[in-house]
Formats: structure tokens, sequence, C-alpha cells
């Protein structure tokens, strides 16, 4: 049965929580919702009905969040709080009512990444732990990892660099390039760290859009069939060394502590 | 993060807390004329009042979409602005800081909403301990009679409508507070919070205050000679 990360809401009966919820993390610009407007036709043609969700997407919190940002002036611990609201609107709202009526779940980034900002930002790991601990376990959170030498020409080609994704609000500099590589240094550890912690599914993000599709398949292949997580997401001491006949396609879903494989 | 707990800013932080209708609020606004005329650098900070949040707060509660969780987080991210922006730079740099609820009114109502009790809590451990937080204590029907006269109606939200307690607003109202009440109590040891008895004459509640206040006041005075 669906488990929470520690509390339970009031009315959330995880017993009719019976869908599918997928998660794909990844930090800034590694292409996250590229691959989610590909998977999500794919999963239809499946036959399997899709909500697509995401951060600052919710009805109560989006619009505010996105007004106070541009005025640059919420403090570290406002600014977490006001995601956190927006992910609980989202989740009860959106997430917990399409997983009662069994659909696929694909939420474009999940507390993981809430709490990767607020730790580099230099709050208690513990209390923002603590805040999102309601969340629900996901059934897979497939992280799309990337250095950050391939993910610079990315940025530069594509959006260039945002105000807060290269972190000015916490190294202030005339050098968004620095900063951005700061910033975005300390996230990847903390996603590193939270691999391990959170039993993501690492996916390497640096090949080809198709290639990391293909991957991505292939693993919520595994989820949707109900599959044993071994060997994905075997934990180290029940893994096998041999690899699995079909782990041809999983060559990029190796855990986390696992040097990767590359293709 | 720095957990403030018990602050050592130069500044003094006082709290009022109580349910609706247990006098709060005037006692306060008379704490802060007295101490304006005694010299103080007074300032006061309401629940609820960032203009930040308010725009989200509002929109949740007009359209009566928020749950037990989105209403305390959204009250907890209005509380960290006020926090952040506003009552820790004032008591840094020496103010007297009066608040007219604080924490302890998000533990009471979010816990009645069904909000794990120990959850609240760690949310708001970012708070500066005040340096005293006093509770009206007022028997429910007393603050019932105050209210309903008061007032022409009460609020979707403030009558614990949310809960499904009664149709009637009124009747909801009237359950919703007497719960609020049973954590307040609680509180008082966890707490540590200075009761007043608000079915006393607003003049004595008011000479109680002050006395208390007064003693804090000085302390930090001779404390800031000889630390």
């Amino acid at each position: 049965m669906r488990e929470t990360y520690s509390v339970l809401l009031p009315k959330m009966n995880l017993g009719e929580l019976t869908g599918r919820l997928i998660v794909i993390e990844g930090t800034d610009g590694v292409g996250r919702s590229t691959q989610i407007k590909l998977l999500r036709p794919w999963l239809e043609q499946q036959g399997h009905a899709v909500l697509d969700t995401g951060i600052k997407r919710s009805q109560l919190a989006g619009k505010g969040i996105q007004q106070a940002k541009e005025g640059h002036t919420l403090g570290r611990v406002t600014l977490s709080l006001f995601y956190a609201t927006d992910f609980a609107d989202r989740l009860e709202n959106e997430i917990a009512p399409a997983l009662r009526a069994g659909f696929v779940v694909l939420t474009d980034r999940y507390i993981y990444s809430l709490m990767a900002r607020a730790i580099v930002r230099g709050l208690d790991p513990a209390w923002i732990h603590n805040v999102h601990s309601f969340a629900l376990k996901p059934d897979a959170i497939f992280y799309l990892r990337i250095g950050v030498d391939d993910l610079i020409p990315r940025v530069v080609f594509s959006s260039g660099f945002d105000y807060w994704e290269s972190g000015m609000d916490l190294y202030p500099s005339e050098d968004m390039y620095e900063s951005f590589r700061k910033y975005q240094t300390a996230l990847l550890a903390q996603f590193d760290k939270m691999a391990q912690e959170y039993d993501f599914t690492v996916i390497d993000a640096s090949p080809d859009i198709h290639t990391v599709f293909e991957r991505l398949r292939a693993g919520i292949s595994r989820v949707l069939k109900g599959e044993p997580r071994e060997p994905l997401f075997a934990r180290p001491a029940t893994e096998s060394a041999a690899p699995d006949s079909d782990s041809g396609e999983m060559d990029g879903g190796t855990q986390a502590h696992r040097p990767e494989a590359e293709p | 993060m720095k957990r403030y707990g018990e602050h050592r800013f130069p500044g003094k932080l006082f709290v009022v807390e109580g349910i609706d209708g247990s006098g709060k609020s005037t006692q306060l606004m008379l704490l802060h004329q007295w101490l304006q005329s005694e010299g103080y650098g007074v300032v006061f900070s309401e629940w609820n009042s960032s203009p930040l949040v308010r725009e989200t707060t509002r929109r949740g509660k007009k359209k009566q979409t928020l749950t037990p969780a989105t209403f305390s987080l959204i009250h907890a991210t209005d509380f960290a602005d006020r926090m952040e922006h506003n009552i820790l730079p004032l008591l840094k740099a020496g103010a007297v800081v009066l608040c007219d609820r604080y924490i302890y009114t998000a533990f009471a109502r979010d816990v009645v909403r069904g909000m794990d009790r120990k959850w609240v809590r760690e949310l708001y451990n970012f708070a500066v301990k005040p340096t005293a937080a006093f509770y009206f204590r007022v028997p429910l029907e007393v603050a019932m009679k105050r209210i309903l006269e008061g007032r022409s109606g009460v609020k979707f939200y403030e009558a614990g409508m949310d809960l499904g307690l009664d149709e009637d607003p009124e009747k909801s109202f009237h359950i919703f507070q007497g719960k609020i009440l049973e954590e307040y109590e609680s509180m008082i040891a966890e707490f540590d919070l200075t009761t007043v008895d608000a079915t006393l004459p607003i003049e004595e509640q008011q000479a109680q205050m002050r006395q208390i206040v007064k003693a804090k006041l000085t302390q930090a005075k001779r404390l800031r000679v000889a630390p």
C-alpha cells in the first residue's frame, strides 16, 4: 500500500490511491519537461490516463510565488514554505484525486528539488524534511543526472542564465556564469546525496534526447508492469552482479552509488 | 538555518493569545499606548498581514479551496515573511515588538483541523521565543456572547466550517472555538504561557500585564549595562 514519508494528512485515504506516481527529478535545464512531453503521448498510446504536473502549477499558490519571485524580496524560509504550500495544494487537489482514479501521475520535480534548494540556501535539513514529510512516497523517482560542464552549454543555448537558477540570491556577483556554476554544483551535490537516501533511479542525462527517452521508457515500463525492483532498484546487499536479460536498455538506470554505466 | 529559540537580540517580544472574544486585542492596544507614552520604540505586528502572501491567502479563503494542510502552510508562509522581514530586524534594532497572535494560534487551529501536533510545532521552529506570551483565559460561553453580540456573522474559516462540524455557522463556530480552547489549555504548561483571567475588569487585566512587561523591560536594561 502507498505510504507517506511520515505524517498523514487529514482525509488522505492511502488505500484508495491506486494509480502510479512517477517523479522526474533533475536540475534546471537538464531536459525534464522535454522528456515529460515525450512520455505523456507514449503512455497514452498504451492506454494509460496521464496527469502531468509540476512545481508552481497550483491554483492556490502558483501565481503568488511567481509574483513574489519577480520582486526578489522573499526570505529563504518564506520562499520554502510558499513552495511547500504550492506542493500541498497540488498533492491534495491534483495528484491524490488522479491516483484515486487510477491515473499515471508524471510529476516534473517533487519534494526533492524543493529540499535541495532549501538546504543549499542554508536551511536546516531536518526542518525542511519535516515540512515535506506528508508527501506520498512515489512508485519511482527517475533522476536525470548531468554534470555542470554538460549543463552549461544547454542553458546558454536555450534560456540563458536566470536569476534564481543561478542562485543570485545566494551568490550575488557581477558574474552570473560564476554564480550559476557554484549554485548548480551545490545543488547537484545535494541531489547525489538524496539519490541514495531516497532510492533514486539515476539516468545519465548527457546523451541526446532520444537515448534518455528510451532509458526512461524502459524504467517506467518496469514500474507499470509492477515488475520487481531488482535489478534496477536493488539495494547493494541483494543485488546480483550479473546483468539481467533485458538490462541492455537499462544501462542508464544505474544505482546512485554505482559508477555510471556508459553504453 | 539559525534556530533562534531564546533570542539574544536587544529587542523584546510580547505576544497575546486566546480564543476570539477573549479581549486580547484590546489589551494589546492598551499596552501599546502605555509603552509609547513611556518612550519605548514600539512596533505592532499583526497575524496574517504580510502583503506578499496576502493575495494567495485571500484567493484560497474566497474560493474555499484551502485544506487543513494548505491552510497551515500558507499561514506559516505568511508568518515566515513577517519573521524574516519584520520581527527579526526589529528585535535586532532593539524595538519592543507586539504581536496579536503568534505561533500558538497556529498550533491550536492546525491541530484542531487534524494536522499532526508534532509536525506543526516543528514547522514553526524558525520562530523567536517571545519574551512573554500572555494567554487570555476565558470560558467559552463568555467569549461566544461577546463575539456574537459584536458582529454580524462569522466567516467560513473562522467558524471552522471547512471541518463539517455543523451546518449552522454559529453552532460550528461554537464547537470549533471549544476545541481551540482545549488546545490552548494544554499549551499553558508546554510553552510556559502567562495566563491572564480574561473575565476580570479590563483595567485589572491591563495592570497585571503592565507589571509583567515592566519587569522584563527593566531586566533588559540592566542586562545591557552588565552582560
